[in-house]
């Protein structure tokens, strides 16, 4: 049904939002945690430029993000390679771009909870890391839930951003946001029909079971 | 052992400034109104409100001083929450097992099995904690807190967010805590019956401050504290359970010379029980009357008068071992002519056993 090239650009956006959302969930964490326990000067600040990317159009974005791993930009300075229209590069932009929704529900989940149950376990003798491990991060699994759906969807759908930075280059960046443009603008509306559904029933069908558990996991707290 | 505490520290406009020294066996209650700071005190000692420059000292172990803050985790201190406070995602099994599995095995001073059956938590263990009623929760709490091995256990109102009934299903537990383990406990109250009750010593806590600290008897008679005044002024007393009277079910108590007789059936002979007694159920009367309803009348002596406004006054008196309040009007205490050192009768309307 799918096109090879078409396929090869699904595949490339699977291993991007998968990922995105891995390292983003890694790299979230301190800082949702540390955004959570309510840091009065900097809290401000952190939490305006963790939603930048909600309000910013996504062509400004993908503009910094270039000059940023770009042949005259810092990362080449430093001795690293451009990664200027390449896979890594468009992995860098993806997490900057998702950055909101990885840290926003974590953040929520972690003040949720409050300090109490970890007070809980200062008192029953775990230090720092343990209780953290053992009590912050499974009260959180709703919004981890959340935060990686979100961030995975997120991932699959944008455009604006990958166009900037991965410049459509067929099997190497081109992902499907991008394949469907392409095709309506060739008057392809039947291989744009196959992505685009396909987009949509999967963002769906992820969207679902996270509002479901969600729900369930949110009554199963006292 | 002594346990010495000394904390100072403001919280926006209330300001902490507490120093105590309490024995370390048997319960210390910290009693004081809603607002007095004995959460943040008990805080405080866990190492949960960082406090620069407080102390705190178990016998030669020191937690806290000028040079040193040992954490929370690293203080072998208990701290029951007034909402328990489990940890939701995990199991009751799982919530008792927590402090336990982090005590060396040789540092366990109790068992897994023991704990549970000393809390009747047998029933319990598999549940979840979301799934278990207020009274049950604190057991939980209790329990979780006891398997951490701890050489001192603070209690932050474990009773306050429990129903009468709820209330009366966990004391006993308190109780045989108290009479099995010889662990120093420090427990939170604003409940004068509570404490009546349960604890041996008692801190007032008043602003941020201790106010007193002393046996609880004599606190809440004294009459430069605020207990011993108005209407629910009450003294507690200690009798000896000696006999049993069948027809009438009555028991009788051996107390400074006298037999006092209460309706609570059950009561094993030769046992220590604490009876609590309202100032105003206590009149005074030169002579014991030859007939009278009331059934326990006590020879005293009057230690101390305190008027109490233009019409009444409150007389500590001297029983035995044991002192009473009576809260009678002005005009009685001339009429009888009651001064320190008066003997009289205190005739006693009413006396709750604390059992």
């Amino acid at each position: 049904m799918l096109a090879p090239a078409d396929l090869t650009a699904l595949r490339i956006t699977v291993e991007l939002a998968v990922l995105t959302t891995l390292i983003l969930l890694l790299l979230a964490t301190p800082l949702a945690w540390w955004l959570s326990r309510g840091h009065r000067f900097s809290y401000p600040l952190v939490n305006a430029v963790v939603a930048l990317p909600l309000v910013l159009p996504p062509t400004v974005l993908g503009f910094y993000i270039l000059l940023f791993v770009g042949p005259h930009g810092p990362l080449v300075a430093l001795g690293l390679p451009s990664l200027a229209f390449t896979f890594n590069g468009l992995l860098i932009g993806s997490m900057v771009y998702s950055l909101p929704f990885a840290v926003q529900p974590l953040r929520d989940a972690f003040t949720a909870m409050g300090r109490q149950p970890l007070e809980a376990a200062a008192t029953l003798r775990a230090g720092p890391l343990d209780r953290f491990l053992t009590v912050a991060l499974p009260l959180a699994r709703p919004g981890y839930l959340t935060a990686a759906v979100l961030t995975f969807a997120h991932t699959l759908g944008e455009f604006g951003v990958v166009l900037m930075v991965g410049g459509n280059i067929p099997g190497r960046t081109r992902l499907v946001s991008i394949a469907i443009y392409d095709h309506v603008e060739s008057l392809n509306y039947a291989r744009a029909h196959a992505l685009a559904a396909l987009l949509l029933a999967a963002s769906l069908l992820m969207l679902v079971p996270v509002y479901a558990i969600n729900r369930r996991l949110v009554t199963w707290r006292p | 052992m002594k346990l010495e505490a000394r904390f100072r520290l403001h919280r926006g406009d209330f300001l902490l400034d507490a120093a105590f020294m309490a024995p370390a066996q048997g319960i210390t209650a910290l009693f004081g109104h809603s607002g007095s700071g004995k959460t943040t005190l008990l805080r405080a000692m866990a190492g949960l409100e960082r406090c620069a420059g407080g102390l705190l000292r178990l016998g030669d172990t020191v937690w806290q001083d000028k040079e040193r803050f040992i954490p929370p985790h690293r203080r072998p201190l208990a701290y029951v929450f007034q909402d328990a406070n489990l940890f939701a995602h995990l199991s009751v099994r799982r919530n008792l097992e927590y402090g336990y599995r982090r005590v060396p095995e040789d540092e366990r001073r109790l068992q897994f099995d023991q704990v549970v059956e000393l809390l009747g938590l047998a029933p319990l263990l598999d549940r979840a904690t979301p799934a278990l009623s207020g009274g049950e929760r604190q057991r939980v709490a209790i329990g979780r807190a006891l398997l951490a091995s701890p050489r001192l256990i603070l209690l932050d109102e474990p009773l306050a967010a429990l129903d009468r009934e709820g209330r009366q299903a966990i004391l006993p537990y308190l109780e045989s805590l108290h009479e099995q383990l010889a662990l120093p406990m420090l427990y939170v109250s604003h409940d004068i019956d509570e404490v009546a009750r349960l604890a041996d010593h008692m801190l007032l806590m008043e602003r941020g401050s201790i106010l007193a600290d002393g046996v609880v008897a004599e606190l809440l008679t004294r009459f430069d504290l605020p207990l011993a005044h108005g209407d629910t002024a009450e003294s507690v007393i200690e009798a000896t359970v000696k006999e049993y009277d069948r027809e009438y079910d009555l028991t009788g108590l051996d107390f400074a010379g006298t037999t006092l007789w209460v309706p609570h059936p059950g009561l094993v002979n030769g046992k220590r029980i604490r009876l609590r007694v309202l100032a105003r159920d206590v009149s005074l009367t030169p002579e014991p009357p030859a007939l009278s309803s009331i059934l326990n009348i006590i020879p005293a002596q009057v230690e101390a008068i305190h008027e109490e406004g233009p019409a009444q006054a409150m007389v500590r008196l001297r029983a035995g071992g044991g002192i009473l309040l009576a809260r009678i009007t002005r005009r009685s205490v001339a009429r009888l002519q009651l001064h320190p050192g008066t003997a009289t009768y205190a005739q006693v309307k009413g006396v709750a056993v604390l059992d």
